[in-house]
């Protein structure tokens, strides 16, 4: 029974929001204040049990020693943090963000190095020609390659700025604006297909779950 | 000409209920359309399928509910593959709003395969601080999850006892929904050689082919199409699947839109 109730809510939910699509309503603005009301407090119920209890005042009462009071900076820093909303304390909450600005960057950046710019420049060091299998299989795997090595080259110098892409630059820099559209034009495609999928998962939930049409 | 004219203006109305009406129809007469799985997919599937009965995957659950309708079935589809093989399953997230959705995939297909939770499978649950979970994970499970989601001690559970970094998990599965997945390539692969395989959303999978490329990644899964594929591929069709004829419907639908659309944005200019 509580299922059916459920399922209920969740379709009227769905249709108030795509009410939305006819134009702005009071439905809409029904669903939409409960969405966000409810995320808010699922992320306030989750930030406490998840982070706040069991990471520092649990952590606080079972831990000993060292491990027990190095507790005392973040439960500082996250005080710090709150003090934006006291003006005349506003400033101390520039150290609780100096320490996350620095630690995220000395994360990142070696991160970015070992984990993406590296491997993503070894792997462009591809062979122009590769023998494998039949003379086709092989002409379509180097043609691949060059492919790669080209729009990864000729991308770069569109992103050279130090001199005018004028003569061999500018048209260097025009080829990768082909290569950087093309990949604009798939990641388009593809959100596109991502919209629709969401779209196609509320029309099965309607027909389905809801009505038991199909 | 008028007519013509006329394409460059058609009520958005009437376009949202062509498309509502595109989605709907193939499911109500059953339509389905033929497909071959992608290669990033089957790359996925059979690194899954080769594992040993025994070894452990991690799979991170990295997204919510807005993105349920095509991560989930994915989730479902590797998830049967899995335990179809007798692998043993870690699942945690980072993402707090797609926890309830890992537990309940992972409850319902234990329950399809009859397996028990702490010999077969195990949910660690969410911990803050996405880069310091995935480095310290590489040093011991146990110093970021010393219990499970419900509190259970991961020791007691008998399928955790030898696992306790990524030396002991054969591969790892993220279902990401955002910027999480590189994460897992940046420090999971880059610093402790995991294997990954990554499965996401349509927006985005882009971003992961130079992954696959550089063969950071083992697999990849993208959208509802790699959902629908990795269905095909575990011969289980479900969501994914039967979602293929719409979006491949409304997908012609764009297209004819977009040349309706020029056609009549070039006849205002003409007339101009």
């Amino acid at each position: 029974m509580a299922q059916v109730f459920w399922t209920w809510v969740a379709a009227f939910l769905t249709l108030a929001i795509f009410s939305f699509l006819y134009k702005d309503n009071p439905f809409y603005k029904f669903a939409e204040h409960i969405y966000v009301g409810s995320s808010a407090a699922f992320w306030f119920v989750y930030l406490w049990y998840f982070d706040i209890k069991p990471k520092l005042i649990d952590g606080w009462r079972y831990n000993t020693g060292f491990e027990k009071y190095i507790l005392i900076i973040p439960a500082v820093l996250s005080i710090f943090m709150l003090m934006r909303f006291i003006r005349p304390l506003a400033w101390l909450s520039r150290w609780a963000i100096a320490f996350t600005v620095g630690m995220a960057a000395g994360l990142g950046i070696t991160a970015a190095l070992q984990g993406y710019l590296v491997p993503q420049i070894q792997a462009t060091f591809l062979p122009l020609w590769v023998s494998k299998g039949s003379f086709w299989h092989s002409l379509g795997i180097s043609i691949n390659n060059f492919v790669l090595v080209l729009g990864t080259i000729v991308t770069i110098f569109y992103f050279y700025f130090s001199k005018e892409h004028k003569g061999t630059l500018g048209a260097l820099s025009r080829a990768g604006i082909v290569f950087i559209m093309v990949a604009f034009g798939a990641s388009f495609g593809y959100t596109v297909m991502a919209r629709i999928s969401l779209l196609i998962g509320r029309v099965y939930f309607l027909i389905h779950d809801w009505l038991h049409i199909v | 000409m008028k007519y013509i004219e006329k394409l460059a203006k058609i009520d958005r109305r009437i376009i949202y209920l062509i498309l509502f009406l595109t989605v709907l129809l193939p499911y109500l007469f059953k339509i389905s359309l033929p497909m071959k799985p992608l290669p990033e997919v089957v790359q996925a599937y059979r690194e899954i399928d080769r594992l040993p009965a025994g070894s452990v995957v991690m799979i991170s659950i990295d997204y919510d509910a807005a993105s349920m309708p095509e991560v989930q079935p994915m989730l479902y589809a590797i998830l049967r593959h899995c335990f179809s093989k007798d692998l043993k399953i870690i699942m945690l997230g980072h993402w707090p709003l797609g926890i309830p959705l890992g537990i309940a995939a992972l409850e319902d297909v234990a329950k399809e395969y009859g397996k028990k939770y702490g010999e077969d499978y195990v949910f660690l649950g969410y911990r803050p601080g996405v880069a310091a979970v995935m480095i310290n994970m590489g040093k011991e499970i146990r110093s970021v999850f010393r219990e499970d989601y419900w509190g259970t001690p991961l020791d007691s559970l008998p399928m955790m006892r030898n696992v306790h970094t990524y030396d002991d998990i054969a591969i790892l599965v993220g279902f990401e929904a955002g910027s999480t997945g590189d994460y897992w390539v940046q420090y999971a692969q880059a610093r402790y050689n995991q294997k990954i395989i990554l499965g996401g959303t349509a927006v985005v999978a882009p971003d992961w082919y130079p992954y696959l490329q550089s063969r950071q990644i083992v697999g990849l899964i993208g959208g509802l199409r790699g959902a629908a594929d990795y269905e095909n591929l575990v011969h289980h069709k479900a969501l994914a699947y039967y979602g293929m004829t719409p979006q491949a419907a409304v997908h012609i639908l764009i297209v004819i839109f977009i040349i309706l659309g020029n056609i009549g944005y070039l006849a205002l200019r003409r007339r101009k």
